[in-house]
């Protein structure tokens, strides 16, 4: 951006239909980021899904429709922030294309779209948060979302600020740029190739010992815990933002306790 | 060759429980992946030259026919002749007859995917003739009656154990206590087997990596030789290759040969990098007597100024599909056909229908890690993407999963109601799941349960919550003022 940054920005907060339905924690964890950081966050009704499942199982009609019902919905705000790479992804590199045969909307979408951020890069990059104030005692290992690491470039982010939080120790895995196997459909549509991907990736993240598997997706955390439940591991899965805000009262993804 | 992409979830099934593949698969991988890395970081300027490689692509492609004439004249010039194919049966049919014309016996081949693409090998057992693979890798694959598993390492679904094997099974002559457990020691047993070969082959075919309109010359690169025998020794040398392996300039080869072995093995350049021009000269020590190049199109010029050209980019150094952690994961014979992975998913659908093809561009998470270290900048999800556009519009796809999609997507645009169902659904399931945390059984949630647990939900949403948190902080603003 290189309009200056309002003294208030006004946020509209991109729950994500995951978080929305499954871990609203993620959500709360969000605002209290975004809001100590000195943001007024409003959540509108009117959102229920990026429209990536349907983008990228080739509806593309119905892709276009969500997306410029989400703009309409979000246009007012200075910034679109999402708990998520991908849907972030979504908003910030694909809805621009959904409308190229209608000039007046893309141009619109365009616009929007440089409006839109992960809600991790968004902090450190645009609202210039370097630490926040949390505790977590342990070691977190941090998944990188192939949405977040390749189509948004979000990599250093996240480490630095997991960094900053007392008591956490950060330790890294193998094979970090590789997939954990979701891929949205792609995880029910080919479930045997997904758990080859997966089974890979948890064996990773275990190898380094950590307490806990941090990341910017539920998606992908949810794939993950579900695989390390199914292991019976007792490593444990939360969003980056539960930790950054130090909201730990949920129990861990997949987990009772 | 039959394609048997159709059967790609079988197939991925039958690989994946595979020990002695997946053993194979996970050597194979890291080997390239970590190789690539060093290459890349050792040349700084290595995007640079990507982007040039790109433009030089892009450019070519723009001026195809005008480059593709150039091309014919400079090889009639040099004394060598270009033989247009529109199909594989027509390029088969124009190699035979090269062949029968020479007088042919033996028949040596460089590794050349368009003579899998065309199923060459078949065509020339038919025919009488007996085609002898030279490049390691392939001839491993002949002599065990497959086809390639990757476009730059044909064997790379195998163990050593079982090239060791084939090898004993079929070199009968060679003494049956020699050591063949040593990878050297498998290729000098090759490299025995196949000298003899060189020597007596009629004719050699070879593949293109490049072909130089200015020149008129093929350019082929290898880590073995092979090419370079197969071109030089027998009478007369074919080279077999499709219309968009075209540069305009030898400077543009050796821009692009830059990022070529270095995205393909990490290596800085391959360790022969050959340009054939023509036939053997008066005074040339040596060289075939004859040169044919036969220029395959098969689909290609209908890519051209669609939304699939840049796929036509492609230099075929194997680099996406060492990356992709689908290809990694079930190898390349799953795919179906001759091109494999990322590459090949976004190929073959244009090469031999999308209706034979059509689970290829669906089974990738578009975790993007292919695009991302294409050399030629490739945008092989996007394409991917297309690909489920078509099949969507032309009914292809389930019809499950298409109505699903719509029914999603159509509550997805009506918020309101979208609450209304789901609130109770979540709640139930978030009561159910309580105790657990996850459930390891739900009704229509097989697929992702079938190796994973599933997360419970809370059980009220983000926004019932957030609309509550809301009116508890009106409330307060209340009491204060």
């Amino acid at each position: 951006m290189t309009t200056s940054l309002p003294d208030q920005p006004r946020i509209g907060l991109f729950v994500t239909c995951l978080v929305d339905l499954f871990r609203p924690s993620i959500g709360f964890a969000a605002v209290k980021l975004l809001e100590g950081a000195g943001c007024i966050v409003e959540a509108p009704l009117a959102q229920v899904c990026c429209g990536q499942p349907a983008y990228n199982s080739g509806d593309r009609a119905d892709a276009r429709e969500i997306a410029r019902q989400v703009i309409e919905s979000f246009d007012k705000y200075d910034y679109i922030v999402a708990p998520s790479g991908s849907c972030a992804g979504m908003l910030r590199k694909h809805y621009p294309a959904l409308f190229e045969d209608e000039p007046d909307m893309a141009e619109r979408a365009a616009a929007f779209a440089l409006r839109c951020y992960e809600l991790i890069a968004f902090l450190t990059d645009v609202l210039r948060v370097s630490a926040v104030h949390a505790k977590f005692s342990g070691s977190v290992t941090y998944h990188d979302s192939c949405s977040s690491l390749r189509e948004m470039g979000t990599a250093a982010q996240p480490r630095t600020l997991l960094r900053t939080v007392e008591g956490l120790t950060l330790v890294e895995a193998d094979q970090q740029d590789i997939c954990c196997g979701f891929g949205g459909t792609f995880s029910v549509k080919y479930p045997d190739i997904s758990n080859a991907m997966v089974s890979a990736k948890t064996a990773a993240l275990a190898e380094t010992g950590a307490d806990l598997v941090a990341g910017g997706d539920l998606g992908c955390l949810m794939n993950i815990a579900g695989k390390l439940a199914r292991e019976g591991s007792s490593m444990r899965v939360r969003h980056i933002a539960e930790i950054l805000a130090g909201e730990l009262d949920a129990p861990p993804i997949a987990s009772r306790r | 060759m039959q394609p048997s992409s159709s059967n790609f979830k079988p197939n991925a099934a039958a690989a994946l429980a595979d020990s002695t593949l997946q053993r194979a698969l996970a050597k194979a991988r890291s080997g390239f992946q970590s190789k690539r890395a060093r290459a890349r970081s050792e040349l700084p300027e290595f995007d640079a030259l990507c982007e040039q490689a790109k433009d030089i692509k892009n450019h070519t492609l723009a001026h195809l026919d005008l480059y593709l004439e150039i091309f014919e004249q400079k090889v009639t010039e040099s004394g060598g002749r270009v033989h247009w194919a529109r199909t594989p049966e027509q390029a088969r049919k124009l190699i035979l007859g090269i062949c029968k014309e020479a007088g042919a016996h033996t028949i040596t081949k460089g590794k050349s995917m368009v003579a899998e693409e065309i199923a060459l090998n078949p065509a020339l057992e038919a025919a009488g003739f007996q085609p002898v693979e030279t490049d390691l890798g392939e001839y491993i694959v002949q002599i065990r009656k497959e086809v390639p598993s990757h476009i730059i390492a044909p064997a790379f679904h195998l163990t050593r154990e079982q090239v060791e094997a084939d090898f004993r099974r079929t070199h009968l002559d060679l003494d049956k206590d020699r050591s063949l457990t040593k990878p050297e020691e498998l290729v000098a047993e090759a490299r025995g087997i196949l000298r003899d070969k060189f020597v007596k082959a009629d004719v050699g075919i070879t593949g293109a990596n490049f072909l130089v309109a200015e020149t008129g010359s093929s350019v082929i690169v290898t880590n073995e030789g092979n090419a370079d025998l197969t071109h030089l020794l027998p009478r007369v040398h074919i080279v077999l290759t499709t219309i968009e392996k075209l540069v305009p300039n030898l400077s543009d080869v050796s821009g692009i040969l830059r990022v070529l072995a270095r995205s393909a093995t990490g290596q800085d350049i391959s360790m022969y990098t050959t340009f054939m021009t023509g036939p053997r000269r008066p005074g040339d020590p040596d060289g075939p007597e004859a040169y044919h190049v036969v220029l395959l199109d098969n689909g290609r010029s209908e890519m051209l100024g669609a939304e699939f050209q840049d796929m036509l980019r492609c230099i075929r150094c194997g680099s996406c599909i060492n990356h992709c952690p689908v290809y990694g994961a079930v190898g390349g014979h799953a795919y179906g056909w001759v091109y494999p992975g990322p590459m090949g998913a976004v190929l073959t659908p244009s090469l031999i229908g999308v209706h034979e093809a059509g689970h290829l561009p669906n089974a990738s998470s578009f975790c993007g890690r292919c695009e991302a270290v294409c050399p030629m900048k490739i945008p092989l999800p996007k394409m991917m993407r297309h690909w489920r556009e078509r099949e969507f519009e032309q009914g292809e796809s389930p019809r499950i999963q298409r109505m699903s999609i719509k029914a999603w997507s159509w509550l997805a645009r009506r918020p309101q109601l979208y609450r209304r169902v789901m609130g109770p659904l979540i709640g139930l399931l978030g009561e159910w799941g309580k105790r657990r945390g996850n459930f390891r059984w739900l009704p229509m949630a097989g697929q992702w349960l079938k190796h994973r647990d599933l997360a419970a939900p809370a059980g009220r949403s983000f926004h019932e919550l957030w609309q509550l948190e809301q009116n508890r902080r009106i409330r307060e603003a209340d009491i204060r003022r």
